[in-house]
């Protein structure tokens, strides 16, 4: 309120309560990410439970292919970078740096989509692994197929992003937009580093 | 080509009973005199404008509310039919299967589709209006999630008439709902009524707390919340923790139907017990969902109509955060009998009867808040003592069920079923009426008709004990739940027959509301000072119904019972309200989005019950293109100049005298 008071009119009044608006909304995706959690929770709990169970179908050591989950792997994080170095670019003003990182991690997301996409296409037409083989593949495409669905929306939505940054800049508005975005992608990485770990790593070991 | 058609038609529509083929032609005949009412009285604009895209709490809270009433009407005829099939032996009256259905639908519709919107509707008029605000945090998602709801119930509903309806039980495990053994388009039906409205549950849990987070009046501190509120919150938090789990468990049971995947099948190394796990985990919690809003119900109006401030305030929201807590360790008590063993069972038994100890603080909390206070025996208050003795005997025969060694005597048998339906109907039901009644006057601005209200409540209330405590007893004879008919040597006739009459008592009960509402709109009891009750709550400080942006002015809070304090501090200074300066109000604008969006879903829901892709794919499309639409607009709010706020309030003031 203090904030206001120090403006007049209608205008102040108009910038305070959009400010407020905008970190509102925020804060609800923070908790929109906290359901997502338990979604991916539930989704590894039957993972993990069922992950033995493969009916005599390929098991996890014949199916990973280390050096192509690695790739995917490393091309995630560093999309999470890039995403980092578009808000730092917000941060700074430069809607140029800022639409130009964001770019770049649609490009990175969209490779790493297009790996697993491939690394599964693999399974199911040279190893016969389709989602109906055994619980653990049904288990493994389900866990791993949610993550890459989450990032192929995120993509979507991150280039519709980069059409209203061009449109408008860089303003309250599109700036919690990006923000959220930014939490969005993290999330997606952080999710992916257990995956790689409970699926692929100790798949293998 | 005839042929096929003729194939297809009996696949696509039930077929074959005289009671369905009834509510075909019903449903038929009133969806046309529906339509030709709204074409007659050239109301669908006013339809389209006024609520279909509406983004007011207030309005979106009545719609959930009228759709929860007639879903109550459609669970209650499930259960009378279901009575009627039970009340003598070797009944007829059902087909074995229709049966089955019946008794899932019933269970499905009344929590899922009757309790939650119920509750929602509540959250929707009472909260903001409790806090101080002037909406809730996001009114699209708010109006989202309600068409969610209503286009899911929807396709659980037509499964009735189309397709058939799901039979595994309200819950359907598998292997039973799994393609081997429900190969119809039943459990789709179930399963993707259950999504899509359960994805706009989770959205209203998030919508709440971030409501109740940052949106309260300025001095209202968390600890001088209203109770109801904090009610809210409680249950909002095992919103979140929960219902993401369900949207899991049904999208596998799905990809199972649907892709041949092997997570609970029999075969293929999938696992049941996951299932059962996984649905209990959300289920469990759920019931505290449903019940603990009835808690807040329950304490603002014990204390409203006794004249005094709650009894125990921090105690009570103690307690309540630690049931939603306790509530996520409890779910294993569905399966005692399963084999997870006596640790894990002993485990689950005790974190189950430790439930009870918050619960108990609490009602000792009401009852000393009716001590020395100036009771008032209003419809409200009715249901509010009557839910005391009835809860807390629901409650003790919950804990002899939750002994782990004795829950293998009384598991899945009436015992079982007289227990939940004590506490959901002696808590939910109870409470949520009785929050209807109290809040009836702040959403239309009449009162509800007190004798017909107390008609109501004594038919309801005997109804209730008649057809629920002859339960108790079969349960411990060996009438199992599900049960479709007995034989006369069992001896289970006589009580089966008494509960019988107990059930179609609460009907009439229900008849009486029907009537209570229908004469209350006929001849207004008007709420003249938007305040019948003298309330201690915000929400009774502005008039009835509440203006579209709730408070002209935000108040500043400093007490719990904030508009008390507000009463007895103008009567005690003799000076009215303080002379108030209007400011132009930031609203939100109306939106068609929700409505559309969901319309898709249900159309893709639909697509996905009979493996249609070419319906599915295009209505998915749907959603997607809404979804960006709405990331494209930014001109979503505007202004209410002060002018028309200070004319809006002096036109209420007006309508006063």
């Amino acid at each position: 309120m203090a904030h206001a008071a120090a403006h007049s009119g209608e205008h102040a009044h108009d910038h305070d309560h959009e400010h407020d608006h905008e970190s509102l909304k925020t804060f609800g995706f923070w908790i929109f990410l906290i359901t997502d959690v338990i979604l991916f929770g539930s989704l590894f709990a039957t993972y993990i439970v069922l992950h033995q169970n493969t009916n005599g179908g390929p098991t996890p050591e014949e199916l990973f292919k280390m050096p192509g989950i690695i790739a995917e792997t490393f091309i995630l994080l560093t999309s999470s970078f890039t995403s980092g170095l578009a808000v730092l670019g917000m941060n700074k003003g430069n809607l140029k740096q800022l639409i130009g990182w964001l770019a770049v991690t649609v490009v990175l997301g969209a490779s790493f989509v297009g790996l697993e996409l491939s690394e599964f296409i693999t399974m199911v037409n040279h190893e016969g692994a389709t989602i109906s083989t055994s619980a653990f593949l049904s288990a493994f495409f389900t866990l791993v197929g949610t993550h890459g669905l989450h990032v192929s929306v995120g993509l979507i939505w991150m280039i519709g992003l980069i059409f209203q940054l061009r449109r408008r800049g860089i303003t309250a508005v599109t700036k919690r937009k990006v923000a959220v975005i930014s939490l969005y992608w993290h999330f997606l990485d952080v999710v992916w580093i257990f995956v790689f770990t409970i699926v692929y790593l100790m798949g293998v070991m | 080509m005839l042929d096929k058609i003729k194939q297809f038609a009996s696949e696509f529509f039930v077929t074959g009973d005289p009671l369905i083929l009834g509510a075909q032609v019903s449903i038929g005949l009133s969806m046309v005199a529906m339509i030709f009412v709204l074409t007659y009285f050239r109301k669908w604009g006013w339809l389209w404008k006024e609520w279909l895209t509406s983004v007011d709490h207030k309005r979106i809270g009545i719609m959930y509310i009228i759709c929860s009433i007639m879903m109550l009407f459609r669970g209650g005829v499930d259960a009378l039919l279901m009575r009627l099939q039970l009340a003598m032996p070797n009944s007829e009256f059902l087909q074995a299967d229709h049966y089955n259905q019946i008794f899932t639908t019933h269970g499905v519709i009344m929590i899922l589709f009757m309790a939650m919107p119920l509750m929602f509707g509540l959250f929707n008029i009472v909260v903001p209006l409790q806090i101080g605000a002037r909406d809730v945090a996001y009114p699209f998602l708010n109006s989202l999630s309600f068409w969610m709801f209503f286009w899911g119930a929807m396709l659980f509903n037509v499964s009735f008439v189309i397709g058939g309806s799901p039979d595994a039980g309200w819950l359907s495990y598998p292997p039973l709902s799994e393609l081997s053994h429900s190969p119809g388009v039943g459990q789709n039906f179930y399963i993707w009524g259950i999504q899509i409205s359960g994805i706009g549950s989770l959205a209203t849990g998030i919508n709440f707390i971030v409501t109740i987070l940052k949106m309260r009046a300025p001095g209202m501190k968390l600890m001088k919340m209203p109770m109801f509120t904090w009610s809210v919150f409680s249950s909002c938090i095992m919103i979140i923790f929960a219902f993401p789990i369900l949207t899991v468990t049904l999208a596998l049971l799905f990809l199972d139907r649907f892709l041949g995947a092997h997570f609970f099948t029999l075969d293929g190394g999938g696992n049941p017990m996951m299932y059962i796990n996984l649905i209990w985990m959300w289920g469990h919690p759920e019931v505290y969902i449903v019940v603990v809003p009835a808690f807040g119900i329950f304490s603002e109006i014990v204390s409203t109509f006794s004249k005094k401030k709650l009894f125990g305030y921090k105690s009570m929201v103690f307690a309540m955060l630690i049931i939603s807590l306790l509530s996520f360790f409890t779910w294993a008590h569905h399966f005692f009998t399963m084999g997870s063993g006596a640790n894990v069972n002993a485990f689950f038994a005790i974190s189950t009867m430790l439930i009870a100890i918050p619960t108990g603080a609490k009602v000792f909390n009401w009852l000393f808040t009716m001590y020395r206070g100036k009771i008032r025996f209003t419809t409200p208050m009715m249901w509010t003592v009557a839910f005391i003795p009835c809860f807390v005997i629901g409650g003790m025969t919950g804990v002899l069920l939750s002994v782990a060694p004795a829950d293998f005597q009384f598991h899945n048998s009436y015992f079982l079923i007289a227990h939940f339906h004590q506490v959901l109907i002696g808590g939910v039901a109870f409470g949520y009426f009785a929050g209807l009644y109290y809040w009836w006057p702040k959403m239309f601005g009449f009162k509800l008709n007190e004798h017909l209200g107390k008609w109501a409540f004594w038919l309801w209330n005997i109804g209730f004990y008649v057809c629920f405590m002859p339960q108790y007893f079969l349960g411990l004879d060996g009438m199992t739940r599900r049960t479709y008919t007995y034989d006369f040597d069992m001896g289970w006739g006589p009580l089966n027959l008494v509960s019988t009459v107990g059930g179609f008592l609460m009907g009439v009960g229900f008849i009486f509301q029907v009537w209570q509402i229908a004469h209350s709109i006929k001849f207004r009891e008007a709420d003249v000072n938007g305040d019948p009750w003298e309330g201690r709550t915000l929400e009774w400080s502005i008039p009835s119904p509440a203006p579209i942006y709730n408070f002209a002015v935000l108040p500043q809070v400093s007490e719990a019972d904030a508009w008390w304090e507000e009463k007895e501090k103008r009567a005690a200074s003799g000076k009215s309200a303080a002379p108030i300066v209007y400011e132009p109000i930031h609203m939100p604008k109306n939106s068609a989005i929700p409505f559309i969006i969901s319309t898709f879903w249900f159309f893709a829901g639909f697509g996905f019950v009979w493996g249609w892709m070419w319906l599915t794919i295009p209505a998915l499309i749907g959603v997607g293109i809404c979804m960006i639409a709405r990331s494209f607009s930014y001109d979503t709010d505007y202004y209410i100049p002060a002018d028309e706020v200070k004319r809006t309030e002096a036109a209420l003031k007006g309508a006063k005298l």
